[in-house]
C-alpha cells in the first residue's frame, strides 16, 4: 500500500471524523461517501460472490459478516496473530489488513475452500492426525499458512517450519504437533 | 480393549480443520446489528457528561447507551462467575478501559466509527497505580477461595524456629501482571424474544452465565438459554460472565433487535480480567543436611477497588502442603489499585507461587550445596503436612525419577556456568509442579435410540480441551458400544448442569455422571429385557450387555429393537453425581517434575529454550493425544511466563501501554522447542471414580522456576522475577 492508495486505517480515521477521507492519489469522485455501500466483486474458492459492503470493511469482515464464511477468524484485528490468513492469489495474506474493496478481480482462498466434498486436504488431515490444536480458534489460519508455507518452500527442516509458522500464534500451543503436521503433509506432497 | 486411554483423533478435529466448528460470534441470525464498546480514557474519577451529537449523527447508528440512559441491573448476590460491574449503572471511573458506553448500528463498520466519535468529559481524580508504593496498605481478602478458607494459616512457630537454622534465607519474588489471550476475542450475540432471553457467548461456563444473566435481567433461569458449542480458548478469562455479554443482552433489549457485541483485542485487556502482579516474600531456614526447619510465604497481589468485586491471587496454598516441615505460615494480602478486576488464569496461585517457591528451595539447594532434587527428596511430605491428611495418591517420586533419566539430569555439572557449548552458556533447571485435584456435581443425560445409536449430552464445555472426544471415550467403554455410534453434546444450558470448566475439574467432575449414567442406562436396558424382552422371569446377573447387544445364556437381542419395542423413539436417563466425603478424609493434588535447559548468549544474554522434560502424576489419562497436547501446551505457556509475558501499566494514567500481541509478548513457534512430556501412570480412584486428577493446569506449573534456576545455572545470575529478560543477566 505504499503507493498511496486506500488504506484501512486512512479511511477509518477520515469516517471517525465524519468525512471521507482518502489519501492523495486517490480520486475523489470514484469514492462514494464512506457509509454508503458499494458494490464488490470476489472470487472466492472459485466462486464468484457479489457483496455490498461499507467501503472500509475489511476482507476478513467481509468474509465473516458480509459472505458468512465463518472459518476464517479473527483473533487480534491487526495482523499480529495470524488468525485470518488466507491465500490472495495464491499468497498467504492476513485477511483483517486488506481491504476487501481491494480485492476486486482477485482470487481467494479460505478454509473452506481446502477441502473437497468429503476429502480432507493432506495438511488439514495431518493437523487431526497430529492434534495440531487445540480450541481450534488460530487452525484455520494455522492450515492456511502452511499450505502455503509448503508452497514457498520452507518446509526443508523443522526449524524451517518454526520460523516460518512463527506469523501464526497459537494459544493453547500447539506448536511441535503443528510442526509434525506440516512434516508430514510436505514430505508426503515430496 | 478399553477405548479409555486411546490416543483417538479428536471427535471434533474435522469441524475444526475445515472451519465448520462455529464459535459465539459465528452464528447467524436476521435482522442482527453490532455493538462496539466505549471505554475510560482515564483511571480514576467520574464521568461529566457525554457529547454524543457527532456520534449519533453518523449513518447506520442506532442507539448509544450511556449510564445516562443504560436500563437498571440488579446485582444477583451469591451467583458464582457473577462480576458487579462495570455495567453503565453510574459515572464513577475506577480504572482506565473501563467500559463507559455501546455504540449500536446496522453494521460493524458504522459501530466502530460512531465508537470513536463519542466525545467524554471526565472529572479525574488522582489514581492509585503503584502497588509497589502501597504495600505497606495491603488488607487481607475478605471472600479468599470464595470464603472457603482464611487467607492466613500457619503451623508450628515458624518465626521462633527461623534463626535455628544453618543455612536461612529471606527473598523476595515478584510476577506481573498477565493477559489470557485466548485467541477467540470475547464474543456475544444476544437475541430477545419477549421475555426470554438466548445468548451464544464465549464462555467457559454456561451454567453461570445462565445464573448471572437471569439475576442481571430479573428473570427466571428458565428464560435464559446460553449456547457455546465451541470456545476458542479461555485458559480463565472466560469463567466470569464479564460485562461485555450483558452489555449485549442490554443493548438487545433496548433496540429490539439481536446485538452482537466482540471485543477488540484491546478492550480485552480491561474486560475479562488477568492475572495480577504478585510480591512474594519467602523465607527459608534449613539445617545443614537440608531439612527444612521453617516456611514462611508471604504473598501479596494486585487488585481493583473493591465495588468491582475481589480476587485474590492464591500463591501460597501449595507452599501449605509440598514440603514436609513442622513450622510453616502463609499470608495473602490484596493492594487495591485503579485497575481492572483481576480473575484466574491457567494454574491460578499455582504458576505464580511455585515460581517463587521453587526458585527460592533452588536457591536453598545451592547455599546448601546440595543437587536440587536431592534437597527435595530430603523433605518429601509422604503425608499432606499441614492438613495432617494422607495424600489420595502421590507419584511424586516417580515424577522425580522419570524425568531426571529422560532429560539426564545425572549428567549435570553442579556449579554455576560450569556447562557450555563454544560461546553459548548452557544450564540445567529444575522445579516440582503441583495442582490440587477438584470436583463438583455436574449432571448428564444419556439417551439410545432404535438404531442403537446413543446421544450423551452434559452442560458442561470443551475449551480445547477434549470433552467432546474423552467423554465419548468414557462412554463407550461403560456401554460396551463402539465411539463411533456415540455423540457427546454439551455447551447449551438447555442440557443438564454441570460446572464451569477451570480449575481442571471437567473430567473428573464430568466423566464419573457419563460413567453412572451409562451404568443406569445399562440397568434400564436390562429391565425393559426382563419385563418384556423375551427374558422374563430370569435373573438379572445373566444378562450382558455388549456389541449393543442384550447377551443371555439362550440367545442375544439388539438393544435397538428393546427400544423399538418400547414404543418410544428412545430410552434415556439422567443421573447426577458429586463429590462425596473423600475432600474430608484425603488430601488430593496431582504432581509433577519439571527440567528446563536454557542456551545464553554469553555476549548478547539472548535466551533460549533449548529442551523440555515435564513428567506428571495426573491421575488416569482419558486420551494419551489429547493429553500430550495438554501437557505440551501448558509447558508452552509456562515459557511464555518465564520469558516473554508481562502487561505493562503507564504509572500516570493506570493504561495499558502494550494492549495487543504484537507487544505483549507470547511465544510462538520458532520459541518453543522439542517437548518430552511423561505421564507416570497413577489411577487415583480414592479422588474420583474415574481416577483423573486433571491435567489442564498442572503442566504449567513449575515451568517458570524451572528455567529460571536454569538460567541461574547457565549465568550465575538469579532474577528474582518473571518474565526474565536479556538486561535482567547482563550484569
Amino acid at each position: 500500500m505504499a503507493d498511496g492508495s486506500v488504506t484501512r486505517r486512512g479511511v477509518m480515521v477520515g469516517a471517525a471524523g465524519g468525512v471521507v477521507f482518502s489519501t492523495p492519489r486517490a480520486r475523489a469522485d470514484e469514492n462514494p461517501p464512506a457509509t454508503d455501500a458499494i458494490a464488490v466483486k470476489l472470487r472466492v474458492n472459485g466462486e464468484a460472490l457479489h457483496l455490498e459492503i461499507d467501503p472500509r470493511t475489511s476482507l476478513l469482515d467481509a468474509l465473516r459478516e458480509t459472505a458468512g464464511l465463518t472459518g476464517t477468524k479473527k483473533g487480534c484485528d491487526r495482523g499480529a496473530c495470524g488468525a485470518c490468513t488466507v491465500h490472495l492469489d495464491d499468497r498467504r495474506i492476513v485477511s483483517c489488513l486488506t481491504l476487501a474493496a481491494r480485492c476486486e478481480g482477485k482470487h481467494i482462498r479460505t478454509i473452506e475452500g481446502l477441502s473437497s466434498a468429503d476429502r480432507l486436504h493432506p495438511m488439514q488431515a495431518a493437523f487431526v492426525e497430529h492434534d495440531g490444536f487445540q480450541c481450534g480458534y488460530c487452525t484455520p489460519g494455522q492450515i492456511m499458512s502452511a499450505v502455503a508455507l509448503v508452497k514457498e518452500g520452507h518446509a526443508g527442516s523443522d526449524g524451517e517450519i518454526r520460523e516460518w509458522m512463527s506469523g501464526n500464534i497459537c494459544r493453547c500451543g500447539a506448536y511441535p504437533n503443528i510442526v509434525a503436521a506440516i512434516r508430514q503433509a510436505a514430505s508426503a506432497e515430496g | 480393549m478399553p477405548m479409555i486411554g486411546k490416543p483417538i483423533d479428536r471427535t471434533d478435529g474435522r469441524l475444526k480443520v475445515t472451519g465448520a466448528a462455529r464459535y459465539a460470534a459465528e452464528f447467524r441470525l436476521p435482522g442482527v446489528v453490532h455493538g462496539v464498546l466505549v471505554q475510560s480514557t482515564i483511571a480514576a474519577g467520574s464521568i461529566a457528561g457525554f457529547d454524543l451529537s457527532e456520534a449519533e449523527a453518523m449513518p447506520g447508528v442506532l442507539t448509544i447507551i450511556t449510564p445516562d440512559n443504560a436500563g437498571k441491573l440488579q446485582h444477583p448476590e451469591h451467583v458464582q462467575q457473577t462480576v458487579p460491574g462495570p455495567l453503565l449503572q453510574n459515572k464513577d471511573i475506577l480504572f482506565n478501559g473501563q467500559h463507559i458506553a455501546v455504540v449500536i448500528a446496522g453494521t460493524l463498520e458504522q459501530a466502530e466509527a460512531a465508537a470513536a466519535a463519542v466525545r467524554v468529559r471526565y472529572f479525574n481524580a488522582e489514581a492509585a497505580t503503584s502497588m509497589d508504593a502501597l504495600l505497606s496498605q495491603a488488607y487481607p481478602p475478605k471472600h479468599f477461595r470464595n470464603g472457603a478458607r482464611p487467607p492466613d494459616s500457619s503451623r508450628g512457630d515458624p518465626d521462633g524456629t527461623f534463626n535455628s537454622g544453618a543455612v536461612k534465607l529471606d527473598l523476595t519474588y515478584i510476577t506481573p501482571i498477565e493477559h489470557h489471550n485466548a485467541m477467540e476475542p470475547h464474543a456475544t450475540l444476544a437475541a430477545w424474544n419477549g421475555d426470554k432471553l438466548t445468548v451464544w457467548t464465549a464462555t467457559q461456563g454456561i451454567s453461570g452465565a445462565q445464573a448471572t444473566l437471569a439475576g442481571q435481567f430479573g428473570i427466571d433461569k428458565s428464560d435464559v438459554r446460553i449456547i457455546c458449542p465451541y470456545l476458542g480458548g479461555g485458559f480463565g478469562s472466560k469463567g466470569n460472565t464479564w460485562p461485555p455479554a450483558t452489555l449485549a443482552a442490554l443493548a438487545a433489549r433496548t433496540v429490539k433487535r439481536p446485538v452482537k457485541l466482540v471485543l477488540s483485542r484491546a478492550q480485552m485487556y480491561t474486560s475479562n480480567g488477568y492475572r495480577p502482579r504478585t510480591v512474594q516474600k519467602i523465607k527459608l531456614s534449613s539445617d545443614i543436611d537440608g531439612r527444612l526447619i521453617s516456611v514462611r510465604h508471604d504473598g501479596f497481589s494486585s487488585m481493583s477497588q473493591p465495588a468491582l468485586g475481589e480476587f485474590s491471587e492464591p500463591v501460597a496454598l501449595a507452599t501449605e502442603m509440598l514440603y514436609a516441615c513442622p513450622d510453616l505460615a502463609v499470608t495473602h494480602r490484596l493492594v487495591a489499585l485503579n485497575a481492572p478486576l483481576p480473575t484466574y488464569m491457567r494454574a491460578p496461585g499455582e504458576a505464580s507461587g511455585v515460581f517463587a517457591l521453587e526458585s527460592a528451595m533452588d536457591e536453598m539447594a545451592a547455599a546448601l550445596k546440595m543437587d536440587p532434587i536431592k534437597f527435595r527428596l530430603q523433605n518429601y511430605a509422604e503425608t499432606d503436612p499441614h492438613e495432617n491428611k494422607p495424600f489420595a495418591s502421590k507419584a511424586l517420586r516417580a515424577c522425580y525419577e522419570q524425568g531426571a533419566q529422560a532429560f539426564g539430569w545425572d549428567k549435570r555439572s553442579a556449579e554455576p556456568r560450569s556447562m557450555r557449548d563454544g560461546n553459548t552458556l548452557i544450564g540445567w533447571g529444575f522445579a516440582t509442579s503441583t495442582y490440587p485435584t477438584n470436583r463438583q456435581p455436574a449432571a448428564v443425560r444419556v439417551r439410545m435410540d432404535r438404531a442403537g445409536n446413543v446421544t450423551v449430552q452434559s452442560g458442561t464445555q470443551d475449551i480445547g480441551t477434549g470433552t467432546y472426544t474423552v467423554m465419548t471415550q468414557v462412554a463407550s467403554d461403560a456401554l460396551g458400544i463402539p465411539v463411533q455410534r456415540i455423540r457427546f453434546e454439551l455447551g447449551d444450558s438447555s442440557l443438564p448442569p454441570a460446572p464451569v470448566s477451570g480449575g481442571s475439574q471437567t473430567v473428573a467432575s464430568v466423566g464419573p455422571s457419563v460413567q453412572a449414567a451409562c451404568a443406569a442406562l445399562i440397568e434400564k436396558i436390562k429391565d425393559m429385557a426382563l419385563s418384556g424382552g423375551g427374558w422374563r422371569g430370569q435373573s438379572r446377573e445373566a444378562l450382558q450387555i455388549r456389541d449393543g447387544l442384550v447377551v443371555g445364556a439362550d440367545r442375544r437381542v439388539p438393544i435397538g429393537a428393546l427400544v423399538e419395542k418400547s414404543g418410544h423413539p428412545f430410552i434415556e436417563v439422567e443421573v447426577q453425581t458429586k463429590p462425596g466425603e473423600e475432600k474430608q478424609r484425603f488430601s488430593m493434588h496431582a504432581f509433577g517434575a519439571q527440567f528446563a535447559e536454557v542456551r545464553i548468549d554469553q555476549d548478547l544474554g539472548e535466551i533460549r529454550v533449548s529442551r523440555f522434560v515435564g513428567a506428571f502424576d495426573a491421575g488416569r489419562v482419558l486420551n494419551a493425544k489429547t493429553a500430550s497436547s495438554q501437557l505440551i501446551g501448558g509447558i508452552t505457556y509456562g515459557i511464555g511466563m518465564a520469558l516473554l509475558e508481562e502487561t505493562l501499566v503507564d504509572g500516570e494514567t493506570g493504561r495499558v501501554v502494550n494492549a495487543n500481541v504484537a507487544e505483549y509478548l507470547m511465544p510462538v513457534n520458532a520459541d518453543i522447542p522439542d517437548i518430552q512430556t511423561i505421564i507416570v501412570p497413577n489411577d487415583d480412584t480414592t479422588s474420583n471414580p474415574l481416577g483423573a486428577k486433571g491435567i489442564g493446569e498442572l503442566p504449567m506449573v513449575g515451568v517458570a522456576a524451572a528455567i529460571a534456576n536454569a538460567v541461574y545455572h547457565a549465568t550465575g545470575v538469579r532474577v528474582r522475577k518473571v518474565p526474565i529478560r536479556i538486561e535482567d543477566i547482563l550484569v
